[in-house]
Formats: structure tokens, C-alpha cells, sequence
């Protein structure tokens, strides 16, 4: 029989030697679901199209170029630069930011409200919350349309009450699509913060306040400082999906207010479809994205000691 | 003598429960005032309401003669040591001590300057740059010092700033404290549990119980002179007898031991009855004359004194403290010894 020293051991190195096979899973789920998607989509950027979707495997710079560069109607003129598309992504940056600063500007409040309830009441309150989210975002941004619409409840419930007499021309407009971003990405702005305003120690607004700091000075000097990371946090959360957002600019937006998400869309569909072109733009838009959280995480990092 | 806070009949109820139920006090300027009492007597209360963060339910607080009860805590003249500091977790040291001047719209240069020296005042002019999280308890509790006596407070108020401190360095921190409050001359209103810390670093104890102020007095004359039982048990240790009175009168009373023997003492006490007289253990002797008679039950060895526990003549218990000296010779149990008090060892009570 062995020591208990070296039935330690023993069962130490068998532990190690487990580890590999036990973290298998989580490789694969990287892997297959993470880095190999990403991977087939920066392969396919660099493909050539084939009539009625789908590539042709010959590598080609032309759906990058066809991004950035324009040669004219009939490719005929000198190359310049070509805006469509960069003025669609820089649309949908500010889009996406808007959507994120209504977010947060209704966001807190509300997280606040809820942290600040006695400890049994929190849990309903974030129940009711997250209740629409158990409809489809689909169903439920296919609702906002009714609602939007110019004889909907909306513009009816305005017209009642006397304060305008035509409808206003929401649907199809900036206007509905930041409605629909707003309404579908709330929730992920609410719980971070509400998960950091409850850890806050509330001794220290009542310290700011004894020393001579104001209610605003107090949240923009304590409060807001404090409870940061929730509020980064939730503005990841909101505009990132909201940046690459195809449902509300789609459904509620119309032709004139076009997203990278539609964009990409109507490149994966049917016989005009570019699937080149359409993963050319995924991959700008994930660089994008990729590099303001390196930003954010490098300004993080500065900060903390 | 100026009075810095006056409060006249405060009153604080939550619901039903009554925190304060009548207070009045008036706290000298430039003295280090201290609550005392045991935890729900409402020390707090009183302190917070004085900042603002609490609101009476009735009565006044003035300071320096303004009625304060309206003003926000942001534009009262007060200062708080937090019991848990409420250091803000992400500014420096130096930026924590600055903030009140900066919210005062004190310029940069100016409040920075003042911040160094009441930095330099703590002792912590080297850590300016840390932040809260990476100083040890003792450290951040001079900090919080140092935050509230920046902005140059009328009155600091300091709500148990030491009880999350280890006992060596509860001990230093009295004493420096105290040296603050004098270097400083601001007034100092001292929350606290502790009787050691009252009684060594107050001009003036209110010691205060079930909502109500007990006695206010100076360490020595609470201790010497409590007024009433709660006073006599809570601060230090006591001996109570039930004894008879027969006559009162400037504040002198003559009584009746239980023994038979009479005795004429200082007198907290209006009225002739029954009343509980207060012998301090320490302020008894061991004397084949004296006036009480009792049993030695036990003796307790304390290293620097003796506790002897005894029971007087018709069964109650009597705890007698001599000091450990070479010439003491002490009584075994089961000894029957006389106890002599000494002069003005002998309290009436009120109740």
C-alpha cells in the first residue's frame, strides 16, 4: 500500500494528466463555433462570386475593392474613393451610438430604481424586465410596425389627445429604426448596471454629500465613477449587436434607412447576392469592432493600478 | 464660551420605535464632546441627524445659533469620519482629502496645497498617490480624518471611527486624536461604544441610553458622581447597595447601610427612601474597622490588581480591587474581612 503522501501525488499527476481531455469540449466549442466560422468568412472575403450566390475558389482582392474603391458607372474612370458604403457603416456608428446613449440615459435610471428597491422586490421587478424578451425579437419588431404606422395606436393616441392632426411619418424613418434599436437592446444596458449599482456602498453619497457635493456632483463625481464598469459594460452589450443590428433597420427603417446588417443581408440573398463582398463587409465590420474594445480595454487597464 | 451645537428636545422616531425621545445638549466650542452609550441608545441617530442625513421628528439644532434642520448636508458646515470611512474607491489618497475643497470651488493649486498638509498632518504625505484599497485600515482611517478636516469644518463629527481598528492602534489613534482636536481647535463630537475611548479623550461625555442623554459631565465626574444606575454599571465597574435614606440636602445625604451603620455621602438623589448607593471597587480597602463586613468568596488575580469577590453581611455581592503591591497582603476565601470606603467613595443614586 502506498503513503497518503504519495496517493497525493499519484492523484495530482493523474489530475494533470486528465486536464487536456477534459477541456476538450471547450476547444471545440471554440473552435467550431467561433474560429471556424470567422475563418470560412475572411476565406470567403478574399473568393470570387458566382452568379446565384455561393464562390468560385479563385483568390481576388475585388469584393474589398468593390468596398472601398469606384471606378465609375460603367467602370470606366479613374479609381476614387468609393462612399456608399463607408457612409452606410458611418450611419449605423452613429445609429448604434444613439441607440446606446438613449440606452443608457433611460437605462439608469431605470437600474437604479430597481437596486434601490428592498431586496424582495428587486427580483419582480427585473422579472418583469426581461418578460418581453420571451417573444421573438422578430414578432416583436414586426409589432412595432402597428404600432409605428400611421394609423396605429401611436399616432392615434397623439391625434386624441390634440397634439397633432396628421400623422406623424414615423414608420420607415431614422426615427423607427432607433425606436426598434433601442426597445430591442434596452435590457442588456438595465442588468449590467443594476449589477453594479447594487454593489454600490451608498455611505458614499452620503459622504460626497457632507462634503458639500451637490445631487448632480455627487453622481457625476462619485456615483457614475463608481459604477463604470456596469455602465462600459452595457454599452458593449448594446452596440455592438446594435451596429451590426438587420431586423429593426429592415423591418422598420424602409429603403431609406439603410444599416450594415441590411447590408450584409442582401448579399446572402437569392440570385443577386455577392458572397464575397457581403463577408468583406463582416470582416471590416468586426475589425472595427475588434479595435474599439482594444481601445476600451487598453484606457481600462491605464486606469486601474 | 461659545456654544458650537445646541440641541434643544430633539425627537426621532421611525414608525413606532422611538430612536430619540427628547434630547438636549449644548456642546462647548473647541472641546472634544463625546456620545457615549451602548448600541440602539440613539447616538447615532443624534450624530446623523446633525449632519443632515437624518431628519427630526421634532426639537431644533442649532449651530452657533443658526437653526440648521432644513439645510441639506451638502450646505452644512460639518464634517464626518464614516465608521467605514466611505473613502471614494477611485481616487487617490490626495483627491479623496481635496474633494470637499473642490466642491467648495476651492481652485486646484490652493486645495491641493491644503490637502498636502493635512496629509502631512496624518503622517501619510508619502502615500498622496495610492489609492484607498491599497492602504491598511489604520491608514485609510487618517485619511478619512484628514478628508474631513480639510475643507475646515465648524464641528467634525465622528461616527465609531475607530472600532474597525486592532486594539494597539485604537489605543495610539486616541491620543493623536486628541492632539488633533487641540492643534486644530475645531470641535470634536465623538460617537462611541467604548468607554476606555470616552473617558480618555473627552472634555465632556453625554452618555446617553434608550433614547435619552443620562448625565453630561466631564470623564472624572461621571465616573465619580454617575447620577443614576445605568450611568454607575455602564461606565467601569461598580458595587450597588440598596440603602435608606433619611435626610438629603445640598446635594448631601445620610443613609442607613444595610448593616445598620450610617453614612453621609454625595448625593445625586432628591428625596429620603430607598435608593442604590455606589461604591467603586477600587475605592474600598481592606480594614478590620471599616464599615462593611463581608466574605471572601474568591480572589481573582489580574496581574497589576487583585479582584477580591465577596458578599456582604445579608447576601449580596461586593467586588473589592487592591493593587498588587509587595505590602498587600491578601485574604484567602472564606476570610471575614472589614471593608472601609474611603472618603468620597460612597455615591447616592437617583433611582
Amino acid at each position: 500500500m502506498a503513503g497518503p503522501l504519495r496517493d497525493t501525488a499519484g492523484s495530482a499527476a493523474n489530475y494533470a494528466g486528465l486536464v487536456r481531455p477534459l477541456l476538450l469540449p471547450t476547444w471545440l466549442i471554440i473552435g467550431v463555433l467561433l474560429l471556424l466560422p470567422v475563418l470560412l468568412m475572411v476565406v470567403y472575403s478574399f473568393l470570387t462570386k458566382e452568379f446565384r450566390g455561393g464562390v468560385e475558389w479563385t483568390f481576388t482582392l475585388a469584393a474589398y475593392d468593390q468596398f472601398f474603391v469606384t471606378r465609375g458607372l460603367f467602370g470606366d474612370e479613374p479609381a476614387s474613393i468609393e462612399w456608399t458604403y463607408i457612409n452606410i457603416f458611418w450611419r449605423s456608428i452613429w445609429q448604434a451610438a444613439l441607440a446606446t446613449l438613449l440606452c443608457l440615459l433611460i437605462g439608469f435610471p431605470t437600474a437604479w430604481f430597481i437596486a434601490t428597491r428592498p431586496v424582495q422586490s428587486r427580483g419582480i421587478w427585473l422579472f418583469l424586465i426581461t418578460i418581453p424578451y420571451w417573444v421573438n425579437l422578430l414578432i416583436r419588431t414586426v409589432s412595432l410596425r402597428f404600432i409605428l404606422r400611421d394609423n396605429g395606436p401611436l399616432n392615434d393616441a397623439l391625434i386624441a389627445t390634440g397634439l397633432i392632426n396628421t400623422p406623424l411619418p414615423i414608420l420607415n424613418s431614422d426615427v423607427a429604426v432607433q425606436i426598434g434599436l433601442f426597445y430591442s437592446y434596452l435590457p442588456f444596458m438595465v442588468l449590467p448596471i443594476y449589477a453594479a449599482v447594487e454593489r454600490y456602498d451608498f455611505a458614499l453619497s452620503e459622504a460626497a454629500a457632507d462634503l458639500y457635493a451637490s445631487r448632480w456632483q455627487t453622481l457625476l463625481h462619485v456615483v457614475l465613477p463608481t459604477v463604470k464598469p456596469g455602465i462600459v459594460a452595457g454599452a458593449i452589450l448594446v452596440f455592438i449587436p446594435a451596429l451590426g443590428a438587420f431586423l429593426a433597420p429592415d423591418l422598420l427603417g424602409g429603403a431609406k434607412a439603410f444599416m450594415i446588417g441590411s447590408l450584409i443581408d442582401e448579399q446572402f440573398r437569392g440570385s443577386q447576392g455577392n458572397w464575397p463582398f457581403g463577408a468583406a463587409i463582416s470582416v471590416i465590420l468586426m475589425t472595427l469592432v475588434l479595435i474599439a474594445l482594444l481601445i476600451q480595454a487598453r484606457a481600462a487597464s491605464r486606469r486601474a493600478p | 464660551m461659545d456654544v458650537a451645537v445646541s440641541i434643544r428636545n430633539a425627537v426621532k422616531r421611525y414608525g413606532a420605535t422611538t430612536a430619540l425621545a427628547g434630547v438636549s445638549l449644548d456642546i462647548a466650542d473647541n472641546a472634544f464632546f463625546t456620545l457615549l452609550g451602548p448600541s440602539g441608545c440613539g447616538k447615532t441617530t443624534l450624530l446623523r441627524m446633525i449632519a443632515g442625513f437624518e431628519a427630526a421628528s421634532g426639537g431644533e439644532i442649532l449651530l452657533f445659533g443658526q437653526n440648521i434642520a432644513d439645510l441639506e448636508p451638502n450646505l452644512r458646515p460639518v464634517n464626518t469620519v464614516f465608521q467605514n470611512y466611505a473613502l471614494f474607491p477611485h481616487m487617490s489618497v490626495i483627491d479623496n482629502v481635496a474633494f470637499g475643497l473642490k466642491m467648495k470651488g476651492v481652485d486646484p493649486a490652493t486645495r491641493r496645497a491644503r490637502a498636502g498638509q493635512m496629509l502631512e498632518l496624518v503622517h501619510l504625505s508619502p502615500l498622496a498617490d495610492r489609492l484607498p484599497s491599497q492602504l491598511s485600515g489604520g491608514q485609510q482611517q487618517r485619511v478619512a480624518l484628514a478628508r474631513a478636516l480639510a475643507p475646515e469644518p465648524k464641528v467634525l463629527l465622528l461616527d465609531e471611527p475607530l472600532s474597525a481598528l486592532d486594539l494597539k492602534l485604537r489605543q495610539a489613534m486616541r491620543v493623536e486624536l486628541k492632539q488633533l482636536q487641540e492643534d486644530t481647535g475645531i470641535t470634536f463630537l465623538f460617537v462611541t461604544h467604548d468607554q476606555d475611548e470616552a473617558l480618555t479623550m473627552s472634555d465632556r461625555i453625554a452618555v446617553m441610553s434608550q433614547g435619552l442623554v443620562q448625565q453630561v459631565g466631564s470623564a472624572r465626574e461621571i465616573y465619580e458622581a454617575p447620577v443614576n444606575r445605568f450611568v454607575a454599571e455602564f461606565i467601569g465597574e461598580t458595587n450597588l447597595i440598596d440603602v435608606q435614606v433619611t435626610r438629603v440636602s445640598g446635594g448631601m445625604a445620610d443613609l442607613v447601610l444595610p448593616s445598620g451603620q450610617t453614612l453621609s455621602c454625595s448625593s445625586a438623589a432628591t428625596a429620603t427612601g430607598r435608593h442604590a448607593l455606589s461604591i467603586r471597587p477600587e475605592r474600598v480597602t481592606v480594614d478590620p474597622h471599616g464599615e462593611l463586613t463581608a466574605t471572601v468568596e474568591r480572589v481573582v488575580y489580574m496581574g497589576s490588581d487583585l479582584k477580591l469577590l465577596t458578599r456582604l453581611e445579608g447576601g449580596k455581592e461586593f467586588t473589592v480591587r487592591v493593587q498588587n503591591a509587595a505590602r498587600t497582603s491578601v485574604p484567602e476565601s472564606g476570610a471575614r474581612i472589614g471593608l472601609k470606603l474611603e472618603e468620597g467613595a460612597a455615591r447616592l443614586l437617583a433611582d
